[in-house]
């Protein structure tokens, strides 16, 4: 019989964690999308060689701890306001890799300003957006980007335009300003997409080196505990009903 | 020059890395004069104008997390805005200068010098227990000294100093001896002075994170013994007041800012009508000079405190004096400025004559 300690063996290593991710155990739910793209952007400062040089800013909302995970230095901005901290440190600091990470209530309803506008200011950072449709941390509320008839606790009959409004494309309205060089909506759903993603994050992150502006990186992700259904459920949900309204591949890459 | 250029001026000879900022009356000379003098040409200073309070306030979390002289100024409405981004700060405890040049209000209120904005200055303003080391100026020689003080307070206690000024001083003339140019701080000398910033992690140490999130209540609490024990050893060391004609008084006048200037004069207007009367101007609002002020409970019959607001700084005052002395206040509102003699009669009705 197969002994674990042989399983273990060098030889037979298929996956490594990246040195830039600490081992502090993930909060996220089984399933959740934060883990995977945690991972790239580590793997990404990895490869990059410059765990000395980024500084990245969490925001409000599951993700709030991310300085847990990712072994750089951070600051833990107040919701919606990562932009605005990034554009201190950026500019203060234009050597340094400065990188937001936010949600779509965070950057999408309470930082909509603050996104908008380090965007059209042309900052040389990487945002990088995780777009669920939903208020992860918060237990399940109506989320700027949810789809109409999804349903939320705060719609619980489903998303209504006539009450609640439409759900907002941040990525299309920022791609619209000549501040970004490039935007881009990715998943990680799939072993592909998880790659194509990494790809993305990585070209914005090597953008800032270019200092043409800002790169944003959208991921439409599954919260399938604010959902409530299973992981894989939640992946299909996702395909059938996310991409549509929200396309992924590239918006713009000047 | 101005007050507001005076701010300007001495930001850039002090060595501040950045200033974020939007446009409110009556403090827009600050960014004004600091655009017009292009200091990112000469000591490399950055000046950004932001898109609101919100962000500028925010943009100065990202300056003062990563070991930077970073400050912004704004007036009453901006300052309210601000107030989010504050009591983060405060929380994750990091040094920068806010200038607030107070106009009357509240809401929009008017584009007049107030004083009105003491109790959100001194008492905390954003949310959570947390104080601002806070410097009242009342001259626009003051005004370009206390960025430097500022600056130093701010850095030794790792906490946000506010310069509480308002439109009079922000707005008046007066010649003033500005400091010799120094060279910002160096990288390295960043990383000396200042270990704790977010300035890339490096293999000698851990990771900085710069945060006020602490989940655990029992984290929590400690943060905030850790920042109670801090605001104590303030009021215990940097108290800075000034006295003018106390020695012999029976009578106190305390104010400051720009009621502390225009209460001098009405302190020798009743000294030659024979009325021993003193003025004790608090210069750091917080700490508060409760001691010093305590100190002539038994030595005076009454004070008077005129502020340009409805009665805050008296509160404090009460308190220094804990009901040993009989103190009234004497107040102008919503941008209106007493005169020298408007203060002298009310110590006459108020306090000799009640």
């Amino acid at each position: 019989m197969i002994d674990v300690k042989d399983i273990i063996k060098p030889e037979n290593l298929v996956f490594k964690k990246s040195k830039v991710l600490t081992d502090t155990p993930m909060h996220y739910c089984p399933g959740c999308s934060h883990g995977v793209v945690h991972n790239l952007i580590a793997e990404v400062i990895e490869e990059m060689e410059i765990q000395e040089t980024t500084i990245g800013v969490a925001p409000v909302g599951c993700s709030v701890f991310a300085y847990n995970y990712i072994d750089i230095d951070w600051h833990e901005a107040a919701h919606g306001r990562a932009p605005a901290v990034a554009t201190g440190i950026k500019r203060l600091m234009p050597d340094k890799f400065v990188f937001t990470y936010q949600g779509d209530g965070d950057l999408a309803a309470i930082g909509t300003a603050e996104t908008i506008h380090a965007c059209n200011r042309g900052e040389n950072i990487t945002i990088v957006f995780i777009n669920n449709g939903i208020y992860g941390m918060t237990g399940g509320q109506m989320a700027p980007t949810t789809l109409e008839g999804m349903v939320a606790s705060t719609c619980p009959s489903g998303r209504d335009h006539a009450r609640d409004g439409y759900p907002i494309k941040m990525s299309d309205l920022v791609a619209q300003l000549p501040g970004t060089c490039y935007v881009t909506r990715q998943a990680v759903h799939t072993a592909g997409a998880v790659r194509k993603a990494k790809k993305a994050i990585r070209k914005a992150f090597e953008n800032q080196k270019r200092k043409k502006g800002v790169s944003l990186v959208e991921v439409v992700s599954t919260c399938n505990s604010g959902w409530k259904m299973s992981p894989v459920d939640a992946n299909n949900w996702m395909a059938e009903n996310m991409f549509p309204f929200y396309p992924l591949g590239d918006l713009k890459d000047e | 020059m101005k007050g507001n250029e005076a701010i300007a001026e001495a930001a850039i000879r002090y060595g501040v890395d950045g200033y974020f900022g939007y446009p409110i009356t009556p403090q827009s000379e600050v960014m004004e004069t600091l655009m017009a003098m292009r200091p990112w040409e000469t000591t490399g200073m950055v000046v950004l104008q932001a898109e609101s309070e919100v962000a500028s306030i925010n943009m100065l979390y990202g300056g003062a997390g990563s070991g930077k002289r970073v400050m912004t100024s704004s007036s009453s409405p901006g300052i309210s805005l601000m107030q989010e981004g504050i009591s983060y700060i405060a929380g994750a405890e990091l040094p920068c200068v806010i200038v607030n040049v107070v106009r009357g209000g509240p809401g929009l209120g008017t584009i007049q010098p107030s004083q009105s904005d003491y109790f959100q200055a001194v008492k905390g303003g954003g949310h959570g227990d947390y104080k601002l080391i806070v410097l009242a100026p009342s001259s626009v020689q003051e005004m370009a000294d206390f960025v430097g003080l500022a600056f130093d307070l701010a850095f030794k206690y790792r906490n946000p100093a506010m310069i509480l000024s308002d439109g009079v001083i922000g707005q008046m003339m007066e010649k003033v001896e500005l400091d010799e140019y120094r060279p910002r701080w160096t990288d390295e000398e960043i990383i000396e002075k200042n270990p704790w910033a977010a300035t890339g992690k490096k293999p000698v140490r851990g990771q900085n994170i710069m945060t006020s999130l602490h989940i655990q209540a029992v984290d929590q609490e400690n943060v905030n013994r850790r920042l109670q024990a801090k605001y104590k050893e303030m009021q215990e060391k940097e108290v800075r007041y000034e006295t003018f004609m106390c020695d012999d008084a029976e009578y106190l006048i305390v104010a400051f800012g720009s009621a502390a200037r225009i209460s001098k004069k009405s302190v020798e207007l009743a000294r030659e009508k024979g009325i021993k009367v003193g003025l004790l101007r608090p210069i750091t609002l917080f700490p508060f000079p409760y001691k010093e002020i305590g100190s002539y409970a038994d030595q005076i019959k009454g004070i008077l405190v005129p502020e340009m607001n409805a009665g805050q700084m008296i509160e404090d005052v009460k308190l220094a004096v804990n009901g040993k002395v009989d103190v009234e206040h004497y107040g102008r509102m919503g941008g209106m400025i007493f005169s020298p003699d408007e203060v002298e009669n009310a110590l006459e009705e108020l306090i000799i004559g009640g």
